[in-house]
């Protein structure tokens, strides 16, 4: 759709991706469960994928949505290690709370 | 037209997330960011790159926040075990979100310089042209991808056994 790059700036992009990236960033910093924080994650790298894929259109140039399809690749991976790890953490402390995993502390 | 429904996708995508960020429920905030994905998958069909946006339906919605719902339920997590931090730390997680939001905003405004090429190909985006870039120059990290596959598998099967005997 040439009528996308006429009507919306990528201007417009950056900003949405730039408000995505800092809503995840708020999520990761104000919740405690480490399945949300997680989701958080998940979102502030779809946030970059968004703007990978806006430049990537905009210039005619396919290597930038090759790069979005391998963060989803690398996405998949760390979800379902993270959350094996936190399924363990589970069975050991009964809890998702990410404050209680302060072992290393002192 | 585009320019609205860009627009819409976008204001749903930013009022999905903060729903999700600030629901107390997470099976709630599983689902706003199911509806998230659903608004940035919109995104990529106005960018006319179809192939992302079908990879990003199945990976994220369907593969990667089943997972989440799965676990959340198969720890049947709901909205009485929800831990929640303090005002404080909420206030100032906050105070450094925000924060983060303006550095990155006045940085980047107007140092946004995008000269698109003359002759503008806007089938770049179809699973045609991108499979032929993947399989031609992207083909090592594309195997390299594979392997990365099979080893995040075994070790979320190695973390998830209860009890391991070597």
């Amino acid at each position: 759709m040439l009528e996308t790059i006429q009507l919306i700036p990528i201007e417009y992009y950056v900003w949405l991706s730039t408000l995505l990236f800092c809503i995840g960033v708020l999520g990761v910093l104000i919740r405690r469960n480490a399945i949300i924080v997680l989701m958080c994650v998940e979102l502030m790298l779809n946030a970059v994928n968004l703007l990978l894929a806006a430049f990537s259109t905009y210039l005619a140039d396919g290597q930038g949505q090759i790069m979005v399809f391998f963060i989803m690749v690398v996405a998949a991976a760390e979800a379902a290690v993270g959350l094996g790890i936190l399924v363990m953490i589970y069975r050991n402390t009964k809890s998702t709370d990410i404050s209680l995993l302060d072992k290393l502390r002192n | 037209m585009s320019l609205y429904v860009f627009l819409t996708l976008g204001v749903i995508s930013v009022i999905t997330a903060l729903l999700m960020v600030f629901s107390k429920n997470p099976v709630h905030s599983v689902l706003y960011l199911i509806l998230t994905f659903f608004a940035i998958a919109g995104q990529y069909i106005l960018l006319n790159a179809q192939f992302l946006a079908v990879v990003h339906i199945i990976v994220y919605a369907g593969a990667i926040m089943v997972l989440f719902l799965f676990v959340l339920m198969m720890l049947n997590l709901n909205k009485d075990s929800e831990p929640q931090k303090s005002a404080t730390w909420k206030l100032i997680g906050g105070i450094a979100s925000g924060s983060l939001l303006i550095t990155l905003v006045g940085a980047l405004r107007g140092s946004i310089q995008v000269t698109a090429p003359a002759q503008h190909d806007n089938q770049v985006g179809l699973v045609q042209n991108l499979g032929r870039v993947l399989f031609t120059d992207f083909v090592v990290p594309f195997e390299i991808a594979g392997i990365l596959f099979l080893a995040a598998m075994v070790g979320a099967v190695l973390v998830g056994k209860r009890d391991l005997k070597m």
